[in-house]
């Protein structure tokens, strides 16, 4: 964990209700994708934790959904604005357990961190196909920038407005042999818990998911974001936020 | 300048300690700054069998503030006895107190016995006002009879000194001060969170899944001093003052109300370096206000 002082480079809405925000300063601590940032705002007590989308020379892009005051305040920040900002937190994801076709699966606003995750996965000569979930067109998001990294791109949404009808795991099933079938012996995830519950399900391969949780420090000391998993009870924050899939105990709620 | 402070015995070479629950087994925060300019730790409330807590979400952001119904999530006793205090003593010099917390007469004997005797603890901080557990903690801890009871158990076992947490959710803290006192406390720590609620309005439910929780951070700051000074007026033993402390102005504060050492809570979620910065702060602001010595302000007022 580093504190840090960015500066917003930039900051635009690029999907129904999301926005991305490209920080510029000292990006040292973040060391790889699935990891988040923890950003302090004016008027708010707890600071808001964001996952790294993408990462460059000195440049860190958050991509962010406004749901609440703290992400609303974001979207109205301009260009120059000083942020402070926790960063390198989390555990993120293992692109080297993946031997050599990897599957993405992203809902919604969790497909932010797959963009890095794509690109080092490429970068270890990694066959990537992504399959994206979302409400309703209009709300995807990322799919240009992954498929200019060379990834294979797939897009569900709920009311069938744009790709196919249905969720993730439905172009699973719709996809699952034939000449253009997903091929892969790893996945990653990234979404609201029923999607990572029924992934987890859908797929017989090894794999690991990002989960969310409401945070209070973001690094480890309040214990406030804790999961069940086989190995007893792990911190989102500090533990994780990626758990490789048999080690989460699902919870019936 | 003189920070120095001591608390039945126990010599602490500054009066900041961050609260129970705000700061872990301490060794989470090893990496963050050196641990050991620290007066002392308050460590996460331990209970005899390892705990979970209650399911998330468990966090809630308020105005100035914030709601937490962890729940005790800890390791257990032995755990925190063989493990977490050993690792810490390691790295850290520093007073050690251990917060136990309890759904029994018997499991508070238990805990606080065991924590007493590891030769790392120094100061036992019994905790009998968690509002996060059902039939724990805060039973105890609201009426003076059940917490003179658990004080007297506590003192019994215990060669180190102990403290008594007491909960801001009563009708008048002054009594349940005075009878742990009576009882044979060595000491107070006050306050611990108070009981709130948020909703969010959007899927019309609570936003913490236990539906209340534990109020804490700056807004608390007048209601912490306020019951700080009336246990302080009404009190001879010290007392550590908790409850949205955030700056080394607000350490003078407390303990001109009555605190001989201030914990610091909620603000370590929000700032990791909160402890760090107050105590670099503290001398300047003694300066300022022409403090030479910080006994000298203790109870002042």
């Amino acid at each position: 964990m580093k504190q840090v002082y960015l500066t917003v480079k930039s900051n635009e809405p690029i999907a129904a209700g999301t926005w991305k925000m490209v920080l510029e300063g000292d990006t040292s601590a973040v060391t790889g994708s699935g990891q988040f940032v923890n950003i302090a705002l004016p008027g708010l007590f707890l600071r808001r934790p964001i996952s790294v989308c993408d990462l460059s020379e000195g440049l860190l892009t958050l991509v962010y959904k406004v749901v609440g005051k703290g992400t609303d305040a974001m979207s109205a920040m301009a260009p120059g604005t000083r942020l402070d900002i926790l960063t390198g937190l989390g555990n993120g994801f293992d692109a080297s357990a993946c031997e050599s076709s990897a599957l993405l699966l992203g809902g919604g606003v969790g497909t932010a961190p797959l963009v890095l995750l794509t690109r080092e996965l490429r970068s270890r000569g990694k066959s990537v196909t992504v399959l994206l979930g979302f409400n309703r067109a209009g709300e995807e998001m990322l799919a240009a920038e992954l498929e200019a990294l060379g990834a294979r791109v797939e897009i569900a949404t709920l009311d069938g407005s744009k790709g196919t009808r249905g969720f993730v795991t439905d172009i699973l099933h719709q996809k699952a042999d034939g000449p253009d079938a997903i091929r892969y012996d790893y996945f990653y995830a990234c979404g609201p818990m029923p999607m990572l519950k029924a992934v987890c399900g859908a797929i017989d391969a090894p794999g690991e998911m990002s989960l969310e949780e409401r945070m209070g420090c973001g690094f480890g000391i309040c214990y406030g974001c804790s999961c069940h998993t086989v190995n007893g009870p792990r911190r989102v924050c500090a533990d994780g936020p990626v758990f490789k899939k048999e080690d989460l105990i699902w919870q019936s709620k | 300048m003189a920070i120095e402070v001591n608390l039945c015995g126990v010599r602490l070479r500054n009066p900041i300690i961050p609260a129970s629950g705000t700061f872990g087994f301490g060794l989470e925060m090893k990496d963050v700054y050196d641990l050991n300019l620290l007066g002392g730790i308050s460590l996460k409330g331990t209970t005899r069998e390892a705990r979970f807590g209650n399911e998330c979400p468990r966090i809630a952001e308020c105005p100035d503030g914030m709601i937490n119904s962890v729940g005790l999530q800890n390791p257990g006793i032995e755990v925190f006895v063989n493990e977490k205090l050993p690792a810490l003593r390691k790295i850290y010099s520093g007073a050690i107190i251990a917060n136990i917390s309890g759904f029994s007469e018997d499991e508070y004997r238990e805990c606080c016995e065991k924590a007493a005797q590891a030769p790392e603890v120094d100061i036992l901080e019994v905790n009998i006002s968690c509002p996060n557990v059902h039939g724990g903690g805060l039973a105890f801890g609201t009426s003076a009879k059940a917490a003179a009871g658990i004080t007297r158990i506590a003192r019994e076992v215990s060669s180190k000194p102990v403290f008594i947490k007491l909960s801001p959710n009563v009708t008048d803290i002054v009594e349940i001060a005075r009878a742990c006192e009576d009882a044979g406390a060595d000491g107070l720590t006050l306050i611990n969170t108070l009981l709130g609620m948020r909703i969010d309005i959007v899927r019309r439910r609570p936003v913490v899944a236990n539906r209340y929780g534990g109020f804490s951070g700056r807004a608390v700051f007048p209601i912490a001093l306020r019951m700080v000074n009336q246990v302080a007026r009404a009190c001879k033993v010290p007392l550590m003052g908790c409850g949205g402390v955030a700056t080394a102005e607000d350490v003078v504060e407390m303990m001109m109300a009555g605190a001989t050492a201030v914990q610091v809570g909620a603000e370590n979620l929000r700032d990791p370096y909160a402890c760090k910065r107050i105590i670099e702060d503290l001398p300047g602001v003694m300066s300022r206000l022409g403090i030479k010595d910080i006994n000298e302000i203790i109870g002042i007022v």
